[in-house]
């Protein structure tokens, strides 16, 4: 009995995923087999789907890199743009139409490296998108180079007898320059991550979901971590769940902090602000 | 424009109410000399009227927050200078590959690099036609006076919208810092285009399909048309390709979309031409010299005539190869170290005919130094 009903369960998740991806688009996917991607792809649509948004008014904006492949496969308003430049084209799109829903998907050398002035100034106006940073510790799409987030002492193909350089720890960044929630999970952890991602779209302000995320392909090979289920049984085991004291806890140094790390529901929203001068000057007018 | 409620207005300025006119209810800049009016009137005006302006980190986000606002349905507009329209090249070049309508602004100042931040140039001329790295056709635009600031950004708005591309309006520091008397028309004075809309069922939209004149209807967001936009060379629907046929067909289709509709783009000024020996071709603040150096000239006798260009890309070859077919010599005067000189030696047979005056040392060239090229050129 049991198998069978997982199975069901399983069947119904998947049709929920199939609902929202686009009619035209081939598949398969570029990702390599196992990629972390697709298992953020598909907690993106559950969160989507429970919090009943219209597809009409979603729409994904992201960068260049892996990750931000996500949104050619999905069936909503898709801006595909630049290196780094997502966070500055989604801010003018939702600045333009406050009414639509604007998630950003991204990744550790998108979001951190090349597109990090435009993460700080998002996450300091408080601007309502919701921002998915998919870290994996490493450039997938250009073959395994540093990305600010390649632990010290990692091999990547530009660090050959290792990586001598410090990382970012994103949340912190985020919430030192501002971000209202902020929450980290692993691809391990799905039903967590489905809880952060809904939050984090239901958060009026800008959310900062990180999604720590394997790269068996160059991380795991040239690191000698293992493959796809290698990686993420050390997100299993690294991961301490529940909400954390602080973002980097110094006693959790070789554990992962997941769960929402910060939640300010006061600060007021950019959006919000600017309608309401909007409404004076056109109160005044009449 | 009517003589009534005159005002005395800055080239900038003008500008920004020509946007204003034209549609535009979104800016996003970053302040720069010397194109910062256009930003603090954007801001003082669009609220006024429910438009939208912010303020972002660089002009690399600025455009980028242009292009989405762009796509998401509003008109959109940012202003800058040479350092900061360089920081937006690869952006721009997003925008004519996924075919968002936007109006940049470039109030030229002297460069390479920070250059000469408060003195006129026009040495942005080929970047605003080559600047972003591929094949596309670019589209620009050179006012030469305030009550051109206004018209002319007017119909960088309305080409922008027409063909769903980015345009560039090449102000240069002179234009854009001048002040002169002018008055702003009514409503519905001038012409002002909106982007076409898909009226098909949204399972048929092809963003970028093969259209009869090459220029694709565009839904804005949230209508009901999930498209699919990205800077990878893209099939019909808007997907990534890599397959020849479908990689010829968008690059040529950006291409004919702008040159198979040059009569709609070209635009010059013709003055005294009819019976002119010698012709002064110029563009932006340059042509003002050259009007007083033709009354000069005309005044002692010689027969010089005007050509200016307020298209400067498309290059507007057929009406200026009309205009040029009889004149025995031909002055080009820019602010630079020679760029429109080369297209017009492009399209004038006899290169021997062809002259040209520049000047790059942060001053306008003046109607004396005209006058002593033209007497040059006619001994």
């Amino acid at each position: 009995m049991t198998p069978a009903v997982k199975s069901s369960a399983a069947v119904q998740q998947s049709d929920v995923v199939l609902r929202y991806l686009r009619p035209h688009k081939k598949f398969p996917n570029l990702w390599c087999p196992g990629c972390g991607n697709g298992i953020v792809m598909s907690s993106l649509v559950r969160a989507i789907d429970k919090l009943g948004l219209a597809k009409d008014n979603v729409v994904l904006v992201s960068g260049i890199g892996c990750s931000s492949r996500m949104p050619v496969y999905l069936d909503f308003q898709a801006l595909h743009t630049t290196h780094g430049r997502a966070l500055a084209f989604a801010t003018g799109v939702k600045f333009a139409r406050p009414d639509l829903k604007v998630v950003v998907i991204t990744g550790d050398g998108d979001c951190l490296s090349i597109g990090g002035n435009h993460l700080i100034h998002a996450c300091r106006r408080n601007i309502d998108i919701t921002t998915i940073l998919i870290n994996n510790y490493i450039y997938g799409m250009t073959g395994g180079q540093i990305s600010p987030t390649t632990p010290s002492g990692s091999v990547s193909t530009t660090t050959p007898y290792g990586n001598m350089e410090k990382q970012f720890e994103a949340c912190e960044l985020a919430k030192g320059a501002g971000a209202t929630f902020i929450a980290r999970t692993t691809v391990y952890h799905t039903s967590q991550m489905d809880r952060m991602i809904t939050e984090a779209i239901q958060h009026r302000g800008f959310s900062f979901v990180e999604v720590l995320s394997n790269c068996h392909t160059y991380y795991g090979r040239l690191n000698r971590l293992g493959q796809a289920t290698a990686l993420l049984r050390m997100f299993q085991e690294k991961a301490a769940r529940g909400k954390a004291k602080s973002i980097i806890d110094e006693e959790s140094k070789d554990m992962i902090v997941t769960g929402v790390l910060h939640r300010d529901d006061e600060k007021t929203e950019l959006c919000d602000e600017y309608q309401k001068l909007l409404d004076s000057l056109s109160k005044g007018k009449a | 424009m009517p003589q009534a409620d005159r005002q005395l207005m800055m080239g900038n300025t003008a500008c920004m109410h020509g946007a204003i006119y034209a549609g535009v209810r979104f800016y996003a800049g970053y302040p720069i000399t010397p194109s910062t009016e256009v930003a603090e009137g954007c801001a003082r005006e669009l609220p006024r009227i429910g438009g939208r302006f912010i303020q972002m980190e660089d002009e690399i986000a600025s455009i980028g927050a242009v292009i989405g606002a762009s796509v998401a349905g509003l008109k959109a507009m940012t202003a800058t200078s040479g350092p900061g329209y360089s920081l937006m090249i690869e952006n721009i070049g997003y925008a004519y590959m996924i075919e968002a309508p936007c109006v940049i602004v470039n109030v030229q100042r002297g460069g390479p690099s920070t250059g000469l931040p408060t003195k006129v140039s026009q040495a942005d001329t080929m970047q605003a036609r080559w600047g972003p790295h591929g094949d596309y056709t670019a589209i620009a635009v050179a006012p030469s006076s305030v009550a051109e600031a206004f018209t002319e950004t007017v119909r960088a708005v309305n080409l922008s919208e027409r063909f769903r591309t980015p345009v560039t309006i090449l102000l240069d520091e002179v234009i854009g810092h001048m002040q002169e008397m002018v008055s702003l028309p009514e409503a519905g004075e001038y012409p002002v285009v909106d982007r076409a809309k898909p009226t098909c069922d949204p399972a048929d939209y092809a963003p970028y399909g093969p259209t009869e004149n090459c220029v694709n209807p565009m839904p804005a967001y949230g209508e009901g048309y999930r498209w699919y936009a990205t800077g990878l060379t893209h099939d019909p629907r808007g997907f990534p390709t890599e397959r020849p046929d479908e990689i010829v067909a968008t690059l040529e289709r950006l291409r004919h979309k702008i040159e198979d509709h040059r009569p709609e783009i070209d635009k010059v000024r013709a003055d005294r031409m009819e019976d002119a020996e010698i012709a002064l071709v110029s563009y932006g603040s340059v042509s003002r010299t050259a009007l007083q150096a033709m009354m000069l000239a005309r005044g002692a006798g010689l027969r010089v005539g005007c050509v200016q260009l307020q298209t400067v890309w498309p290059f507007p070859l057929e009406p200026l190869r009309t205009l040029l077919q009889n004149t025995r010599k031909v002055i080009v005067a820019e602010l630079n170290m020679g760029q429109i000189v080369e297209q017009v030696e492009r399209i004038v047979p006899d290169g021997g005919r062809v002259h040209s005056l520049l000047r790059y040392d942060g001053e306008l060239i003046t109607p004396h130094q005209l006058i002593d090229k033209i007497n040059e050129v006619s001994t």
